[in-house]
């Protein structure tokens, strides 16, 4: 009967100078699951997403990490150590910094200030930085300046940047954007061979992918605030409210 | 990815040649040779030049938190002048008797009719106190500052006017004849440091020499940091300091740890600008002072190490000698040298070099390409290029 949540989020709500941006959000993530939000603009994606990660803090309800880890009162960073890692929707990498530094600077290890003055890479890092490397299908251009990368592969940086700090709960805000469709299916094919290893809430409107990604699993659509229905793909995509406030309006 | 150097063997040389010209030979020429002769650097020219290179020491302050960590303190002269002024407390209990009014008292505080000396100054009678002090105060109102403003995750231009708004109070405070520290005559007369005469030439070398040592340890600290992976966590605080705490690290900490190791080398280039200039009063604290600062990291080149103290040399050889010359051009020169190097010059004068080799390699090119039709050398990416410039460890 007891199901292993890696992430519980119970009765939120969070409202902005009166705008109720979450109302009354219930949402479960099985580990290891890979689960895609979708849902018009101004649905609460992000917020959902803000509330996870601690940069803003819910009016009221439960947000739960793993067995009884509250998340509530949490900061970014300390979520971020539990384990949470999360993609913005607009690549954010280091611009100045080499694409090596990028994942370098991601990997797991200690994080104070006194720690890092004489941090030295271990061989063990290299070696794990190489792997990401090819993950993510930047090896030759491990010394570029991110800056200098294009667009669709800052977002794959940036997704190797996560894998880097290892998180057991990864939150992936639009990948594709921006992406070409080869990209985009490069990019949908990492995002599967990953679930399992770690449990993957992915936000997403290009519904080409989200069929790509979704597979068999579930489908969360998100209106208003709230979850408006769950289910497979096909399900979802006939589902009558579901056509009226997201696909038959937006596609 | 060989092991960090700090300095590689040639910079290493060019660190040294500098930093043994400036700081043996300038005054060797000042020792050694008559005053008159050609090659001789008069005690007013070594002393000016030490005023210079503590005020560069204030330069790299700026820069390891502006281009280095993008936090614009417009502020930073006021670290500068209460390390100016903890040294200059010591050094004014050191006047002993030898004041206007033959009292043990500072001259102000028997002007001002102190019945004694306050307890805060008591300490000050010893300079390992005051020198603690001059590290130490600047840190303590940085830590202070630094974590409020941190804490409530300001950023950006308001962070730049908090802290133009500190400077500007402080100095409203120190202006106050009964804040105890000579309101706007400031601290001024002094006699002796350590023993020393300050009026006479060997104290005035050494001073000059230690300004020098300063400076060039204050380089390789920064050096080192910058490079460390602190340096790189630093950097991307300025890039993308979301990235950064959503990736675990407690940016406020790297802010704090920054801005307080800034306000205490700061400090520590105030408190030598005071022992050579000879005065420390609350217009150092005005926010100009500090504006000035940003001028030379600017002009020389912010981001770099070498930049700031380019900037800091060059902008204030050309004020001492423009305020002589033309004395009402001198804020006009300076603004319009600041619009110019916006304008033109992002990276500052350390970048020309740079920029030239870069535009003949394009002219080369651009020759091979159009005289002879075999391609030799095709035109680095604009990734290679980068990976040349970026520092890998």
């Amino acid at each position: 009967m007891k199901t292993d949540w890696i992430l519980t989020v119970e009765g939120v709500n969070k409202t902005f100078d009166g705008f109720k941006a979450i109302s009354d959000l219930n949402f479960y993530l099985k580990r290891g699951e890979l689960r895609v939000v979708i849902g018009p603009n101004g649905a609460g994606k992000s917020t959902f997403f803000d509330l996870i990660t601690g940069r803003t803090k819910p009016d009221s309800g439960k947000i739960e990490f793993g067995k009884d880890t509250d998340l509530i009162g949490l900061n970014e960073y300390q979520i971020n150590r539990l384990g949470v890692g999360r993609k913005f929707q607009t690549p954010s990498v280091y611009t100045d910094h080499t694409v090596w530094e990028n994942l370098q600077l991601s990997l797991k290890g200690p994080r104070g200030v006194f720690a890092t003055l004489f941090q030295r890479i271990t061989p063990a890092q290299r070696t794990r930085i190489d792997e990401l490397l090819e993950v993510i299908r930047l090896q030759a251009k491990r010394d570029w300046r991110a800056g200098a990368l294009a667009h669709g592969e800052k977002q794959w940086l940036e997704i190797g940047m996560l894998l880097a700090q290892d998180p057991e709960l990864l939150l992936v805000d639009e990948p594709a954007a921006g992406m070409t469709d080869d990209e985009t299916h490069r990019t949908g094919e990492l995002l599967i061979s990953l679930a399992g290893k770690h449990s993957i809430v992915v936000v997403e409107h290009d519904m080409t992918f989200v069929k790509q990604i979704a597979r068999d699993g579930e489908l969360t659509v998100l209106h208003q605030g709230s979850v408006l229905c769950e289910g497979r793909f096909d399900a979802v995509q006939a589902n009558p409210k579901v056509r009226e406030v997201y696909l038959g309006r937006g596609k | 990815m060989q092991r960090t150097v700090l300095l590689s063997r040639g910079q290493w040389m060019v660190f040294g040649g500098i930093t043994v010209t400036l700081g043996v030979v300038l005054p060797l020429l000042n020792v050694l040779l008559v005053p008159g002769h050609p090659l001789q650097v008069s005690d007013f020219t070594l002393n000016l030049y030490g005023k210079y290179l503590t005020l560069a020491v204030l330069a790299l302050g700026v820069d390891l938190l502006w281009g280095y960590t993008g936090l614009l303190s417009l502020g930073q002269a006021l670290f500068f002048s209460l390390g100016g002024y903890a040294m200059g407390m010591h050094l004014m209990l050191m006047i002993g008797k030898r004041g206007q009014y033959k009292s043990d008292l500072p001259d102000f505080m028997v002007f001002l009719g102190y019945p004694g000396l306050p307890a805060h100054w008591q300490p000050f009678y010893s300079f390992w106190f005051a020198l603690a002090a001059t590290l130490l105060v600047p840190a303590g109102v940085a830590l202070l500052f630094g974590f409020f403003a941190f804490r409530s995750r300001i950023k950006g231009v308001y962070f730049s006017i908090l802290t133009q708004a500190l400077t500007y109070a402080a100095a409203l405070l120190f202006f106050r004849n009964d804040f105890t520290f000579g309101g706007n005559n400031g601290l001024t007369d002094f006699k002796t440091v350590l023993g020393h005469e300050l009026n006479d030439p060997g104290t005035r070398r050494t001073l000059y020499v230690l300004s020098v040592a300063l400076l060039g340890g204050v380089f390789l600290l920064g050096r080192a940091l910058t490079r460390s992976r602190f340096g790189q966590i630093q950097r991307a605080i300025r890039d993308s300091e979301n990235r950064v705490l959503f990736s675990g690290y407690a940016t406020a900490h790297y802010k704090l740890f920054i801005f307080a190791l800034c306000a205490m080398i700061t400090g520590l280039g105030g408190a030598l600008y005071v022992c050579q200039v000879g005065i420390i009063n609350p217009s150092e604290m005005m926010p100009d002072k500090s504006l000035e600062a940003i001028v030379w990291v600017a002009v020389g080149g912010r981001g770099t190490l070498v930049g700031p103290i380019v900037g800091a040399l060059s902008v204030n050889a050309l004020k001492s000698w423009a305020t002589r010359a033309y004395p009402d051009l001198w804020l006009i020169v300076m603004g319009g040298l600041f619009i110019l190097v916006v304008l033109f010059l992002p990276g500052g004068v350390v970048s020309v070099p740079g920029r030239v080799s870069a535009w003949w390699r394009r002219r080369q090119a651009r020759r091979t390409a159009a005289g002879v039709a075999v391609a030799e050398k095709p035109v680095p990416a604009p990734g290679e290029k980068s990976a040349e410039s970026a520092s890998t460890p």
